[in-house]
């Protein structure tokens, strides 16, 4: 690992209770919600990690719990460093704080975490959604969503399909 | 100078009224542009000097649904942009004439999920369907000869 990294590492370690894995030279800090947002104003103001490349989310209904990893990509410009975060979620009713007032470009990246996995941003300024229509239901990349498979017509089935397709009116 | 001392005396021609209508509107036919995926990469190639989709009266595709009286759906429609394709095809004139380019179009091809449209007759009338994924230019050319066979049909009484 290098040597900056290790040491930025190790302070998440001892200030923030981090956990630490590192897997093919990429190290993953997986922490507490509560520890998230004084740990990011850590990296950003202490360790020139001035930018914040992906946040996602990662559901592993239903082998893992808690359900959901919350995960967070960033970037140092002068060290030329990335660095991830990860915060496991509980599955009921998932809320992280919000990165917006450290990095605005979290504003849409949480919109459709929130759009897609359900998982709230406490204080986030415009919490719509971003992909799906305004009045979806639910959240489609959680992995108990229905995929909404719709019966495929072959020749032995296409008449009685047909009977109750909705066809548009001029 | 006037036409007859170029070519000649032209003579009379004699027609009915639904034969010159049908014949104007195959053959200015103007599409709207509706690349939605890959299958509008193929749409720019028929229209192209390759396949000349101007041969066939279809001049110019409008980007504005006020100006066309065909909408060719390229491409697969989510189910966010269905209320948009429907606007656009309210806000075409009569007459107006919808072509499903390719499997997404027609009938959802490998998106049978949530987002995607199940083939576009869900939101607006199709005239005609055109397979393939996507379809060449020859396709959908051969398609819109289709509709030219079509509208060519038309009886004057389905106008009023």
């Amino acid at each position: 690992m290098n040597e900056t990294l290790e040491q930025i590492v190790k302070d998440m370690k001892e200030r923030f209770a981090a956990q630490i894995t590192e897997y093919a030279g990429d190290s993953t800090v997986i922490l507490t919600p509560e520890y998230l947002l004084d740990a990011v104003q850590t990296l950003r103001g202490e360790h020139n990690f001035n930018m914040l490349i992906d946040a996602t989310a990662v559901d592993y209904w239903p082998d893992q719990e808690p359900r959901f990893h919350m995960v967070y990509h960033l970037y140092s410009m002068l060290n030329n460093l990335i660095l991830r975060l990860r915060v496991p979620l509980n599955g009921n009713a998932p809320h992280v704080p919000t990165l917006e007032k450290l990095y605005p470009a979290a504003n849409w990246k949480e919109r459709e975490v929130w759009d897609m996995f359900g998982i709230t941003f406490d204080g986030h300024s415009d919490p719509r959604r971003i992909v799906m229509p305004y009045d979806w239901q639910g959240h489609p990349l959680r992995k108990d969503y229905p995929l909404g498979y719709e019966e495929v017509q072959f020749t032995f089935n296409a008449v009685e399909i047909d009977k109750r397709k909705p066809y548009a009116k001029e | 100078m006037g036409l007859e001392s170029k070519t000649g005396n032209m003579g009379v021609v004699t027609t009915t009224l639904e034969n010159v209508v049908n014949w104007s509107r195959t053959n200015s036919m103007w599409p709207l542009l509706f690349g939605l995926a890959c299958c509008a990469i193929e749409m720019m190639g028929a229209q192209a000097s390759n396949y000349d989709l101007s041969r066939f009266g279809m001049e110019l595709n409008r980007a504005s649904p006020r100006q066309s009286d065909l909408m060719i759906v390229a491409g697969r429609v989510s189910r966010k942009m269905a209320p948009v394709l429907r606007q656009l095809y309210d806000q075409m004139p009569d007459p107006k004439w919808v072509l499903a380019m390719g499997d997404c179009a027609s009938c959802g091809g490998v998106f049978n999920n949530y987002a995607v449209v199940q083939g576009v007759d869900e939101v607006v009338p199709v005239d005609v369907y055109v397979s393939g994924c996507p379809p060449r230019p020859e396709g959908l050319i051969h398609g819109i000869v289709t509709l030219h066979e079509k509208v060519k049909k038309e009886k004057i009484t389905h106008w009023a």
